[in-house]
C-alpha cells in the first residue's frame, strides 16, 4: 500500500516534469546560459586580451579571439604569446612589476590571514561560550566596526601607524588588517560556536575542565570547518583589499591590487598588459575558489550576518 | 545561557582574553571616529601638518553649501553630486542585485541539471578585486568612435539584435525626469519641481558602475537566497499546491514573505559594501567629466591624501559614516534585542 502510493506520487512527479518539459524547462535553461554568458564574458575578454601583442591590440576587433601558434613577433610563444604576462610580471622604470607586488601580496595576506583566525577563534570562543556581563551589549559595540566606511577613520590611522613606525610598511598593513578583521572573524567564530550545545561545555566543567582545557580539548578539535572558512574569507578580503593598501602601501611595498592600479593608470602601458596584469592578481583567489569553492560558500553564509 | 559559575576567576580570564581585542576596537574604531570628527572642525585646513585648535564648522558649510559664501562653491557642487550618485547607485544595485539574485536561485531551485555548475559560476566574481573588476568593464565600456565602429558591449548589442543600445558610456549624460514632461508638469504644480532636475537624475556613469558591482554581487545575493529557499519545506508547497495556488501565488504569498530576513541580509551588507564603494570608481577611470562617477568615498580620499584638505576630507567621512549608520544602527539594536529574548 505504501510502496504504491509513494510510486504513484513519483509517476505523478515525472508526468508533470514531462509536460512541463517543452518550454518552461526550455526558458528556464535559456535564462542560466544566458546569465552564464554575462558572468564570464569579462574573464573571457580579460584572458584573450592578455594573449594580444601590443600589434594586436585594436578596439574595434575587441572580441576577437587572439593569434595562435604562429606568432613570428611574439619573444614568449607558448601555443598563445605570453609577452604581456613577462612585461606585467617584471614591470617597467613607471610601474613596479606585479612579480614584486605578488611577493608583497604574500608576505602581507598570509601572516594576517593567520593572525586574524586565531584571534577571531578566540573571540568567538568567549563570546559564544564564556559571556561575561554585557557580553550581549560588548558584540554587536564590535560588530559595528565592520559596517564603518574606513574613510572615517583613514586620517587618524595614518598619523597612528606613522608614530608607530609601521606607516608605509608591510607589516603596518598586516597589523591594520588584524584589526579590523576582529569583528567579522569573530562574528563567524561566534555563530560556529554557538551551534556547539552548551552541554558539552558543562559536561566537561563536571569532568574539572577550565576554560583553558575545555577550549583546547572541546571546542579546538571541534574547530577545521570553521577555521577553513574564516582562513578563506580573510585571505579572500585581506588580498582583494584596496582603500588600505592605497593609504598606506608606498611603492616597492605595493599590494597587487595597488600596483594593478598604477599599470592601469599609467598611459604608457597597453591594454594586454594591463589585463594581465589583472589576470595575475585574480588567480590566487580564483584558485582558492576553484579549490575550495565549497567552503567559500559557507563563509559567505556565515558572513551574512545569519549564521 | 546559563553557565553556572563556580569559578570567578574564569570569567575574569574570559574577559581577560577579548580586552585586547576590545581596546583594539575602542581605540581603532570609536577613537579615530572622534578623532576624525575633531579633525572636521579644526583648523587644520591644509597641508600635512596637523593642528587641532578650534576652526568652526566651515568643512560642513562647505559640503552642503549652506552659507551664501560657499552656495556656489566647487565643494557643495560636487559633494551634492557625490550624494546624489551614490544613493542612486545604491538603489540601482540593491535593485539589480534582489531582482537577479533572487530569480536565479528560484530557477536554481527547480532541480536544474547542472545545478553545481551554474552556482559556482554565477558566485565566482565575488572572489575577485574590485579593481580587476572594475578594469575589465572598464575597456568593456570604451567608447569607441561611432564613425569608424562600434566597441565593447554596444559591439554584443548589435550583434544580438539591440543595435539600437548604443550610449556613449563615457558621456556626461545625466538621465532624470523631464521639467516639460507631464510628470514633471504634475510634479512642479504638487511643489516637487526640484525632483524633475539633473539632481535627482542618474548619471550613466553610475549605470556603469552598478552594471560591474552587479556583475560581481548578484551571485553572492543568489547564494543567499538559495539557502534561504532550501530551507523552506517541499510540504509547504506541496501543500499549497494541493489547494490550488498557482506557481506565482506560492512565490508571492508564501516564499517571498518567508525569505524576509534573507533580503534584510542582503539589503544590509550590500547596501553598506554600496555606500561606501570607492575602489570600483578608482579602477574605472575615476570620477569622469562634471563628477558624473564620483561618490563621497572617493570625493573623502582625493580631498584629503591628494588636495591635503585635511578639514574637508574629514568632513566627508563623518557625513559617509552617519549615511552607514542610520542603516547599521537600527538593525544592530533589532538583532540584540531579538538576541535578549532568545
Amino acid at each position: 500500500m505504501a510502496t504504491q502510493s509513494l510510486t504513484t506520487a513519483r509517476t505523478g512527479v515525472a508526468t508533470k516534469h514531462r509536460s512541463h518539459f517543452h518550454w518552461t524547462r526550455l526558458i528556464i535553461y535559456a535564462i542560466l546560459l544566458s546569465f552564464s554568458i554575462f558572468y564570464i564574458l569579462p574573464v573571457y575578454l580579460i584572458l584573450i586580451t592578455s594573449f594580444k601583442q601590443y600589434v594586436d591590440i585594436d578596439l574595434y576587433r575587441m572580441w576577437e579571439f587572439p593569434p595562435v601558434i604562429n606568432l613570428p613577433q611574439c619573444t614568449n610563444p607558448f601555443i598563445f604569446c605570453f609577452d604581456s604576462f613577462y612585461e606585467a610580471w617584471f614591470g617597467s622604470s613607471a610601474v613596479i612589476g606585479m612579480g614584486t607586488a605578488f611577493m608583497n601580496s604574500v608576505t602581507m595576506a598570509v601572516p594576517a590571514t593567520i593572525i586574524s583566525t586565531v584571534l577571531g577563534s578566540l573571540n568567538g570562543y568567549i563570546l559564544a561560550k564564556w559571556k561575561f556581563k554585557y557580553a550581549d551589549v560588548v558584540f554587536p559595540f564590535i560588530l559595528f566596526g565592520m559596517f564603518i566606511p574606513y574613510q572615517a577613520i583613514l586620517i587618524p590611522l595614518t598619523l597612528t601607524l606613522k608614530a608607530m613606525g609601521l606607516y608605509a610598511s608591510l607589516a603596518g598593513l598586516v597589523f591594520v588588517h588584524v584589526v579590523y578583521s576582529i569583528p567579522i572573524a569573530g562574528l563567524i567564530f561566534r555563530n560556529y560556536y554557538a551551534t556547539i550545545p552548551n552541554e558539552m561545555i558543562e559536561a566537561a566543567r563536571i569532568d574539572g575542565g577550565n576554560i583553558f582545557s575545555i577550549y583546547r580539548h572541546i571546542i579546538l578539535p571541534l574547530s577545521p570547518p570553521a577555521f577553513v572558512v574564516v582562513l578563506i574569507w580573510q585571505f579572500t578580503n585581506i588580498w582583494n583589499d584596496f582603500i588600505f593598501a592605497v593609504t598606506i602601501a608606498q611603492n616597492q611595498n605595493q599590494p597587487m591590487t595597488v600596483a594593478l592600479n598604477n599599470i592601469a593608470g599609467s598611459f604608457t602601458v597597453q591594454w594586454n598588459v594591463q589585463m594581465a596584469a589583472a589576470f595575475l592578481t585574480a588567480l590566487p583567489t580564483l584558485l582558492v575558489y576553484i579549490i575550495l569553492g565549497r567552503y567559500f560558500l559557507r563563509g559567505l553564509l556565515a558572513g551574512s550576518l545569519k549564521g | 545561557m546559563a553557565l553556572n559559575w563556580e569559578k570567578n576567576w574564569e570569567k575574569i580570564v574570559g574577559f581577560l582574553f577579548i580586552l585586547p581585542s576590545l581596546i583594539a576596537i575602542i581605540v581603532f574604531v570609536y577613537g579615530f571616529i572622534a578623532w576624525t570628527g575633531w579633525v572636521s572642525v579644526s583648523n587644520w585646513k591644509r597641508g600635512a601638518e596637523p593642528n587641532y585648535t578650534f576652526g568652526g564648522f566651515d568643512a560642513y558649510a562647505r559640503l552642503f553649501g549652506t552659507t551664501e559664501r560657499y552656495a556656489s562653491g566647487i565643494d557643495a557642487t560636487r559633494f551634492t553630486s557625490s550624494l546624489r550618485n551614490v544613493i542612486g547607485f545604491t538603489a540601482l544595485f540593491l535593485l539589480s542585485c534582489i531582482v537577479i539574485g533572487f530569480t536565479l536561485a528560484a530557477l536554481l531551485d527547480r532541480h536544474v541539471k547542472g545545478e553545481n555548475f551554474f552556482r559556482s559560476l554565477f558566485l565566482f566574481p565575488m572572489a575577485i578585486s574590485f579593481i580587476v573588476t572594475g578594469l575589465a568593464w572598464r575597456w568593456i565600456f570604451t567608447p569607441g568612435d561611432p564613425n569608424v565602429g562600434t566597441t565593447g558591449l554596444n559591439r554584443i548589442f548589435e550583434n544580438i539584435g539591440l543595435g539600437f543600445i548604443r550610449p556613449n558610456w563615457a558621456s556626461d549624460v545625466v538621465y532624470h525626469i523631464p521639467a516639460d514632461s507631464a510628470v514633471g508638469q504634475v510634479l512642479n504644480t504638487i511643489g516637487l519641481g526640484g525632483l524633475a532636475s539633473p539632481d535627482f537624475g542618474i548619471s550613466l556613469g553610475i549605470i556603469t558602475l552598478t552594471i560591474a558591482a552587479m556583475w560581481q554581487l548578484s551571485g553572492y545575493t543568489m547564494a543567499l537566497y538559495l539557502a534561504g529557499l532550501r530551507g523552506i519545506s517541499d510540504d509547504l508547497r506541496e501543500a499549497a499546491r494541493v489547494d490550488g495556488a498557482s506557481e506565482f501565488q506560492i512565490y508571492r504569498h508564501i516564499i517571498i514573505p518567508l525569505l524576509k530576513p534573507v533580503t534584510l541580509s542582503v539589503v544590509i551588507v550590500l547596501a553598506h559594501i554600496s555606500l561606501k564603494i570607492y575602489d570600483l570608481v578608482v579602477a574605472m577611470g575615476g570620477v569622469g567629466q562634471g563628477f558624473i562617477k564620483d561618490v563621497p568615498a572617493y570625493n573623502m580620499w582625493e580631498t584629503t591624501f591628494d588636495q591635503a584638505r585635511f578639514a574637508q576630507g574629514a568632513a566627508i567621512g563623518v557625513v559617509l559614516l552617519i549615511l552607514i549608520s542610520i542603516l547599521i544602527i537600527p538593525y544592530l539594536v533589532i538583532n540584540l534585542r531579538q538576541q535578549e529574548e532568545r
